[in-house]
Formats: C-alpha cells, structure tokens, sequence
C-alpha cells in the first residue's frame, strides 16, 4: 500500500512538472504562433486564434512604398557593417593574438567595457553631433560605420580567442616554406578560424538587422530606413497600429535572418562551446 | 654545410637559451641534436630555420651567412613536433603548397605532390584531409611536404615522438633510410638518447644551452666526455660511482679496483667518478677480489635480461669524498637464467678495460698531457 502511495505522489509531482514547463513555454511560443497566423489572416488581432485565410495583408504591404526597399537597405547595413567587422576584427585579433603588446589583455578588457557605453543610448547625442559634422546622416555609410564601432571590440575579443586556439605551428610551417604574412593570413590563419569568422559576421547582420534606435536617429529618409525603422511607421490614420500590416511585414522582416541562420549552420557550422572556443 | 659560430640566443626576462655554440654539420649528415627537455636543443633547431633571430653569433648555411636571412629564403624545409598540416587542405594541397609559394604552376605542382606522395607510400590517400589519417600517415605527409621543395636541409623537431611505441620503431628505420636515399642533410631534435644513437651520424649533447660533446653514437656511448653525457646515454644509466686515488690503485665502493692506466698521473688521495655501464659488470655469488659486495635490491625484468640493482653498504673507515653516507648503489644487467634471487648476497665486478674514469668530471684519457692535469 505504501508502494501504491510513493507512486501516486510520483505522478503528482510529474504532472506539477509538465503543467509548469507548459506554461513556460506556451509563453515563449505564443509570440511565435502570432508571427505564423496573424500575417494570414483577415482579421489580425493582438490574440492568436485561427485565421480567416488570406493574403490580402502581403498585398497590402508590398503597396507600400518603402516596406521592400527597406529590407534592402537592411540587407546594405547590415551585409556591410558584418563586412567592416569581420575585416577589422580579424586582422586586429590575428595581431593581439600573436605579436607580444605590454598590457594587451587590460586593453581589450577597457575596449569591450567602453564599447557599450560608446555606441549605448548614452552616447546618441554625441554620435548624432558627430555624423552631422560629417555628413553622414541619412547614409548607409553613417549606420555602417558607427554600428562596426560598436560591435568591434567583443568581436576582436571572441576572434582572439579562436586565434589563440590555433597552434603557431601552421604559421612557422609556412612561413619556412616561405609564405610572407599576407598569404599566411590568407593561406592559413583565416581557413583556420573560418568557424569564428562566420559566428562574428552572423552575429553581426543579427544585431544590425534588429537594431532601432541609432538608425532611427542617424536615418530621416524614409527612402534610406531599414526594415527595423519601417516597421515602426506602420500605424493607421487613427494612430492605431496597423496589425494587417504590422504581422505582414514582421514575417518577412524576419524571415531573411532566419535563412541566413540556416546556410551559415549548415555550411559551416557554428562551433560554440563553453560559450567562445572551438 | 651548416655551420654555426658563437651562436647565443637570450629571452627576453634574461633566459640564455643557446650560450656561445660552435657547431659544423657537414654535407649529407643525419645530425641529432640529444638533451633533456630545456637544454636549447628546439631553441636551436629553429635558430637555424631562421623561425628565432640569435642575439649574438652567426649560422651559415652552404657557406652563405643567412643570419639575418629570414626563414623563407634559407632554402631548409622544416618538419614540427606536430607536423603542422594545414586541417582544411587535403594531402595533395598539403605537399604541394610549398610550390604554391613559389608560383609552381597548378598542374605541375600537383603532379610534383603525388610523385611524392607514391615514394613515400601515400598515392592511394591524396584526397584526404590530414584529420582522416593516422599519426604514422600524417608523418609521412609532413615529410612529402618537405622533400617535395627539394630543400638544401631537412629539420626535423621531435620527428617521432607524437607517435606510439610501436610506430616508432617502424618510423625511424623509414626515416634512416629515407635519409639515406635523399642524402640531404638533416639536423633533428630528440630528447630520446636510443633514436639519436640509431639514427644519426654524429650526436651532440646539449645541456643548458651548450655543447657537452659532439661524436658519432659510438663516441659518446663508449666514451661519454662528462658524467652528465655518461648519465644521459644508455638504455640503463651508467654506474658513476665516487672514489679515491689510494695506494697505487682505486677505493670505490667499499672496493679495491686496480688503478687504470689513464689514472696514472692523479696524485694520491685524488677524488675520482668511477663509471662502468651496468651491461659490463658481471655478478657472482661468491666473494672476487676488484667487485663491489652488495645485497640484491630490486629486480627489473627486460625481456631478453635482468637489471639488478645492489646495494653496497658503506665501508669501514673512512669513505671517499661525496660517497652517499648510507652506502652506494651498483647496477649490473645480468642475462635472462643468471638473476640473483632478491636480497641474495652478491659480488659485482666491473670489467676493468670498460670502465671511464673522471676527474673534474672530465674523462680522463690514455693521453700522457691528458693524465697530467
């Protein structure tokens, strides 16, 4: 009898366990859910429920103007701050790693502090200030620019480490052979950390893709916006905002991020483990 | 020719790795370079390559001062400890990229590779990346990719350590007679005193960034120039047992030893090391005149022989200068049927025309001028 009462507290607790994961997951999931029916649906509301088939909202969107245009201009900013990055990064990272700097690690620890107060909400009105001087309000350039300047230093700081994994050996075996350093870097180290490489340019297009505020500030064109702004103006004469619209277009807003996720995992896979090395 | 003059090499915090080194490798030589871990022997090794720059001194290589040469156009091929294969090329790309460097055009260079790939029994593994091969392949790979550049000298750091017992031995009659065959001068690190003694040439022993001896293996295993050359090379380290010069002949041990000719000059009450290789002491059960009394310690089996080790109490009055005070230690190497039983009282007598004999740890010769000092 006592066995018999062990096991119906064991039940007990095994279901106490199920409901509560459920619950924890219903709530991460519905925003997905939303995201899968909202944008068909006839009627859209802030509730999911079975949608009323149709795809009168991507009509409706694909009418407006700037909803494309700015998934290209998405693609621009972010392809070519990940560009910026992964350039600058690599060859400052290749270099900390190898040549001896007296204090190179406090170094790298101020830089990453700094870095997100720098490019922080704190620092909007300088950077405005600054991108006015220098005529780069309303460019790609401008966001391309102060975006890589604030994600640089946690991508040297991740890139170091991968070169750091990476015995000299390679390096000394070509350089032996003859290889002078730019064909080191690209015959060797750069294959080496490829890995690395595109874990910093996705994450990179990630964080610029869903990136507001300082392309809010820095772009007034409407014409220059990035999905990220658009999405933003979607609202109803009433100032209400547009749901039709609004799901629409965050379905396709997120749906590059999402392919580029899959062919950079299936391509090269990403290699975290404990967080940063190889 | 690899020659090298007054070589010094300093880390920075003060570190002399390399202290003052003469050394002349000669054409088509196998060259080992022998120490303990630490001795300056890799530090070496990749001065030559051109990988280390030397704070002082010069290497020549064929005559030409390539000191401040860099490493690339030192016209030497270098295979590491690791072998270093590039992970995302496969074997034919391995071989052949040091062609690449050098604007080999892509066909030729890929026919250059698998030529080289077939002599060293690699043709049928070409496509595949250095991690589908085995250590014993990767090896092989390394040494593709040196040869393949036709290099003045091959340096080899550690050639055979990643690999497993087994392998070895297998791997370093590969490495003879490839060098053998290529006649290229080859200058390899070893920490191993057995693969330098079988491999090369000459030896030299390293220690603390110097030169103990140079010679071929015979040399410096039959006459080993200092106790720390005696200690370090043997399969069984050399018995170097503290003595004294006294009355016409040599008190070791607790034993009266006849006094070597060589011992001639030192005066009376001279301090002396006593070596003899523990293969050429014989062991008997009954008491001999000239051989060490001891009890039987430990026994090591070697297959095809035993190692015993003696203990031979310390002896009545006073023992010679720096003898351990509980006594010393003999080890003899006694073939397989002929081990003593543990704790068996036995006389172990060292073959007096083997036996080295040091004073100032320095090993003194049959030399008249030698004897004197």
């Amino acid at each position: 009898m006592s066995g018999g009462r062990a096991h119906a507290g064991h039940m007990v607790r095994r279901i106490g366990v199920f409901a509560f994961f459920s619950v924890v997951l219903a709530f991460f999931s519905l925003p997905m859910l939303w995201l899968a029916t909202a944008p068909f649906d006839a009627n859209p509301s802030i509730t999911v429920s079975v949608p009323e088939f149709t795809l009168a909202n991507f009509r409706a969107i694909l009418d407006n103007p700037y909803a494309l245009g700015s998934l290209g201009n998405s693609v621009l900013q972010a392809g070519g701050a990940a560009l910026v990055v992964v350039t600058l990064a690599a060859t400052a990272a290749y270099a900390l790693s190898r040549v001896r700097v007296p204090g190179r690690d406090a170094l790298l620890y101020v830089l990453l502090l700094l870095s997100s107060i720098v490019t922080g909400t704190a620092a909007m009105v300088p950077i405005f200030e600054l991108a006015t001087r220098l005529n780069l309000i309303d460019t790609h350039l401008g966001v391309i620019l102060t975006v890589s300047g604030g994600l640089l230093p946690a991508a040297i700081f991740i890139l170091k480490d991968f070169m750091d994994a990476t015995p000299t050996s390679y390096e000394e075996s070509a350089r032996v052979f003859g290889a002078g350093p730019v064909q080191i870097l690209l015959h060797v180290a750069v294959p080496l950390v490829r890995p690395g490489l595109a874990t910093i340019a996705v994450w990179a297009v990630a964080n610029v893709w869903g990136g507001f505020l300082l392309q809010f500030i820095l772009i007034r064109d409407p014409q220059r916006a990035p999905g990220s702004v658009v999405l933003y103006t979607l609202y109803t004469e009433g100032g209400q905002p547009d749901l039709s619209l609004l799901s629409a277009f965050s379905l396709l807003y997120s749906l590059p991020v999402v392919l580029m996720y899959l062919f950079v995992s299936t391509r090269y896979g990403f290699r975290f483990h404990g967080g940063i090395k190889r | 020719m690899i020659s090298l003059h007054g070589l010094t090499k300093e880390f920075p915090g003060g570190v002399r790795a390399i202290d003052a080194l003469d050394l002349e490798i000669a054409d088509g030589e196998f060259f080992a370079l022998l120490g303990p871990s630490g001795c300056g022997k890799t530090t070496l090794l990749r001065t030559i390559a051109g990988l280390e720059t030397p704070t002082r001194g010069r290497v020549a290589i064929g005559g030409v001062d390539v000191t401040a040469t860099p490493p690339g156009r030192r016209d030497v091929a270098m295979v590491f400890q690791d072998y270093a294969l590039f992970p995302h090329m496969d074997v034919t790309d391995n071989i052949a990229y040091p062609l690449r460097i050098r604007k080999v055009p892509r066909a030729e260079r890929r026919a250059r590779a698998a030529e080289t790939a077939a002599r060293l029994s690699l043709a049928e593994l070409l496509a595949r990346r250095p991690g589908q091969l085995s250590g014993g392949q990767q090896q092989r790979v390394a040494l593709a990719r040196a040869i393949a550049c036709h290099p003045r000298a091959f340096l080899f750091d550690e050639p055979l350590s990643n690999l497993d017992a087994r392998l070895r031995l297998e791997a370093r009659t590969f490495l003879k007679r490839l060098q053998r065959d290529l006649a290229v001068t080859t200058v390899f690190v070893t920490h191993d005193q057995g693969e330098a003694l079988a491999l090369a040439d000459r030896v030299a022993v390293m220690s603390g960034g110097r030169i103990m001896q140079v010679g071929t293996p015979a040399e410096v295993f039959q006459r080993p120039a200092s106790t720390f050359v005696a200690s370090f090379i043997g399969s069984t380290p050399m018995n170097l047992l503290p003595g004294e010069v006294r009355g016409g002949g040599l008190r070791v041990a607790g034993a009266r030893l006849p006094l070597p000719q060589e011992a001639a000059g030192l005066p009376e009450g001279a301090g002396v090391v006593y070596g003899v290789r523990p293969e050429y002491v014989d062991l008997s059960p009954a008491p001999r005149p000239g051989a060490f009394a001891g009890r039987v310690a430990v026994l090591e089996n070697l297959g095809t022989a035993h190692l015993v080790t003696l203990e031979v109490p310390a002896e009545d009055g006073e023992p010679p200068a720096g003898s351990e005070p509980g006594g010393a230690t003999v080890q003899a190497v006694v073939p397989e049927g002929g081990e003593p039983a543990l704790g068996e009282a036995v006389w172990a007598a060292p073959r007096h025309e083997r036996a080295l004999v040091y004073h100032d740890d320095v090993l003194l010769t049959r030399a008249p001028d030698r004897a004197a000092r």
